[in-house]
């Protein structure tokens, strides 16, 4: 049977186990006085009944999709006599062997071969019977036990919470160790960087030219992984996005949260947060096109010289970009800020103005400091807009019309095209991501801080 | 609410109320026995010679639903009116109308005469600002400001530029907490925060804020119900000792309260003022019907 149709039917006899369940109860208490002579309500037992019937069976087949072709491969090239000993060679056969099977090789075959494909064939056919008898065997008698052990005495309830905060559990880390894994594999990749080219050459290098030669022959054989261009690119493209960003979004927020009258606020919020749903590659485009080329203008007519891509022009757009996001968070906590508040400081005749600068704002700032750091951490990690428009040269330069790059641009130019995946050009990418990853992490773990250190203090 | 009609002119003046014949007022009370039965007019003493407010035919409006109708009263000078009555009956709404806080609430339109000092409260040339500071507020929920001690008293003489040296708004400070009681209690630690201090200290701290202004009234909107019976009873000595310097509205949910600490008590009913008396007339021998039912516990 096909795993979809398997699904479906498993599905339906939980349907039915829930249903059984609930009745079943619901007849086992009528002789002893009705639905509250129950230790949980019916529809508890019928969950509990579907739980047992369906979560075992949906392990069961989990476990088995997860090894399935393992095994059966294990079992295809133990059956094959002459097999080749280097793991690639087996790979390789088993790929004929699979492509053959599939109908799709066409041309010269040993019988060998043939056997093995005709092997695998039986042994997928005999694997997903089974695989369909054990799981609807599992589910229908797992739900019948349970069905039987019904008695007014059962506290399906408990039992039935019980397993959903196991699920909830699960879900919960999930998210944990996807980060830890993401980490994990950032870090070992670094490590084996860190083997070739050492930690304080790149933490504290200030030439980045990261070409390795295939031959150590060849012209540019060593290259240079020193970071510190581009952390203090990185840093000044945020840098200017976070001089714009922060005064407009907050100017803006305070607009929204205490000036604009209903009406306004309908209609100005939404547009606001419509710039937060353009794509960053099209905040690229207008960076590139239309940004850069206008600073570059505007610093010509100046009598400054001025690069085709500057951190200037890329770092503006990127500020329009983060707009929304400080705004919208800062209008947040501005109106979560009590009224009372608002309401006392009128009535001790403030103005409007020196209501919001010198009672509403103090009382926010914790939030919006909270929001600001974590629009850094955004800006810190963007790339398009600066793959667009910063450039791609490593200069370590504090002038921002000159072209800079940043961490992110450089992990995608070293990731991209044909490379070695051991060679020290790529691992560099890695050991970038790590750092970077520690820094975001500091920031939303400092903005989180600050977030939760001040949150109650208007209580 | 019941959809009754009113004519600006009904509102009775206290001198004819006062000469009416008793078979009329007991016609009025007879009339009005029933908590949802119309009010017409307010009976008692609403006017009076000295007179720091004047309100004339006061009609607060929030959107479309009526929430004053047609109120006329004077609150004298360095005298405590209490504004007691149901809840929702409009006497927040109708205090708030003293410093123009309402304006605050979109959708809010007052009608009517007011008067601080026989200046127009609602004037067109009025600015709110030195309004607010001549008429202070103290709020039902303790409202400090998420700052020092010290700073939520500066505030308002700082943003009034009412002190110009460190020293003279120390003495200020200082002089508001001692007036609202709370000196002794927080003299050493002026720089901790006024949201740390206890709901009773908290309102204290608040009426030391409205009093630091100099305000010339104070309004206060239940200020107690967030206490306990110690704290109110601490607040309700300082409204006592505040009667010498300034005028007082209180609006109160609590009878013994409005009892203790007011000269004269206003009884509002759905939005209407339907009695104004002495405050022991009013607990001992209330005029109005709907007044006596109120405060024998009948409903409210």
């Amino acid at each position: 049977m096909q795993t979809p149709t398997l699904f479906a039917l498993l599905l339906l006899l939980v349907l039915v186990a829930y249903g059984t369940g609930f009745s079943r109860a619901i007849a086992t208490a009528r002789s002893r006085g009705g639905v509250r002579s129950l230790a949980s309500l019916p529809n508890y037992y019928g969950v509990h009944t579907a739980l047992w019937c369906g979560l075992p069976a949906l392990v069961i087949l989990g476990l088995w999709m997860l090894f399935d072709d393992a095994i059966i491969r294990t079992l295809v090239l133990g059956g094959v006599a002459d097999k080749p000993e280097t793991i690639s060679g087996q790979n390789l056969l088993y790929a004929q062997i699979q492509n053959l099977a599939a109908g799709n090789l066409i041309g010269a075959t040993t019988p060998q071969i043939q056997a093995a494909a005709d092997h695998l064939v039986s042994l997928r056919q005999s694997g997903r019977w089974m695989q369909t008898t054990i799981t609807l065997i599992l589910a229908a008698g797992l739900g019948v036990y349970t069905l039987l052990r019904i008695s007014p005495e059962l506290r399906a309830r408990e039992k039935v919470e019980k397993v959903l905060r196991i699920i909830l559990l699960a879900c919960a880390c999930a998210a944990i160790f996807t980060t830890v894994g993401i980490l994990m594999s950032v870090l070992f990749e670094s490590l084996r960087f860190f083997q070739s080219v050492p930690v304080t050459e790149f933490l504290f290098g200030l030439h980045w030219s990261p070409q390795m030669a295939l031959r150590s022959d060849q012209v540019g054989s060593s290259g240079a992984f020193g970071a510190v261009p581009l952390f203090t690119g990185t840093l000044m493209v945020s840098a200017i996005a976070m001089f714009v960003a922060v005064p407009v979004g907050l100017m803006s927020a305070i607009y929204l949260a205490e000036y604009a009258g209903n009406k306004v606020r309908a209609f100005a919020k939404p547009l606001i947060e419509i710039l937060a749903g353009v794509p960053t590659v099209v905040y690229g485009f207008f960076a590139a096109l239309t940004v850069a080329p206008f600073v570059r203008e505007v610093a010509q007519s100046m009598g400054m010289e001025a690069s085709s891509e500057s951190a200037l022009a890329a770092g503006l757009v990127m500020g329009v970009m983060i707009i929304p996001f400080v705004s919208s968070l800062s209008d947040d906590v501005i109106n979560a800020v009590p009224q009372s508040l608002r309401d006392g400081a009128l009535g001790l005749g403030s103005t409007k103005s020196e209501t919001v600068r010198k009672v509403v704002i103090p009382a926010a700032l914790p939030g919006i400091v909270g929001g600001v750091l974590l629009a850094v951490s955004r800006a810190i990690g963007e790339t398009m807009i600066v793959v667009m428009a910063a450039g791609l040269a490593a200069n370590l330069t504090a002038n921002p019309l000159e072209s800079v790059t940043t961490v992110t641009v450089q992990i995608v130019t070293l990731l991209v095209g044909d490379q070695e995946f051991d060679s020290p050009k790529t691992l560099a990418a890695f050991a970038l991501g790590l750092m970077l990853f520690i820094s975001t992490l500091i920031l939303n773990f400092i903005a989180l801080h600050v977030v939760k250190k001040y949150r109650e203090q208007y209580d | 609410m019941s959809t009754m009609t009113l004519n600006a002119g009904e509102a009775v003046p206290a001198q004819k109320e006062a000469t009416q014949p008793v078979a009329e007022q007991t016609e009025v009370k007879s009339r009005a026995a029933n908590p949802n039965s119309q009010v017409d007019g307010t009976v008692g003493s609403p006017f009076c010679d000295d007179a720091k407010l004047r309100m004339r035919n006061v009609n607060v409006f929030y959107g479309e639903s009526q929430a004053i109708h047609d109120v006329s009263l004077d609150i004298g000078r360095n005298q405590v009116v209490a504004m007691i009555g149901p809840s929702g009956c409009g006497k927040s709404t109708f205090l708030r109308c003293l410093n123009r806080m309402n304006d605050t609430i979109e959708g809010c339109r007052v009608e009517g005469e007011l008067s601080l000092d026989g200046e127009a409260i609602y004037g067109p040339k009025v600015d709110v600002v030195p309004l607010r500071a001549r008429v202070g507020m103290v709020f039902q929920k303790p409202n400090p400001f998420p700052k020092s001690i010290y700073d939520n008293v500066a505030y308002g003489p700082k943003i009034h530029g009412i002190a110009s040296r460190r020293a003279e708004l120390d003495e200020i400070v200082e002089n508001s907490l001692r007036r609202a009681g709370l000196w002794n209690e927080v003299k050493d630690r002026l720089d901790k925060p006024g949201t740390g201090l206890s709901g009773g200290q908290q309102q204290r701290l608040c009426i030391a804020r409205a009093i630091a202004v100099s305000p010339e009234v104070i309004l206060m909107d239940e200020p107690c119900s967030a206490l306990d019976p110690i704290a109110t009873a601490r607040i309700e000595e300082l409204i006592d000792e505040l009667r010498e310097n300034y005028t007082i509205a209180i609006v109160t949910h609590s009878m013994q309260q409005a009892a203790r600490v007011s000269q004269r008590t206003a009884y509002f009913h759905l939005g209407k003022l339907v009695e104004v008396n002495d405050t022991e007339t009013v607990f001992t021998n209330p005029e109005h019907d709907l007044t006596e039912a109120y405060i024998t516990g009948r409903f409210g």
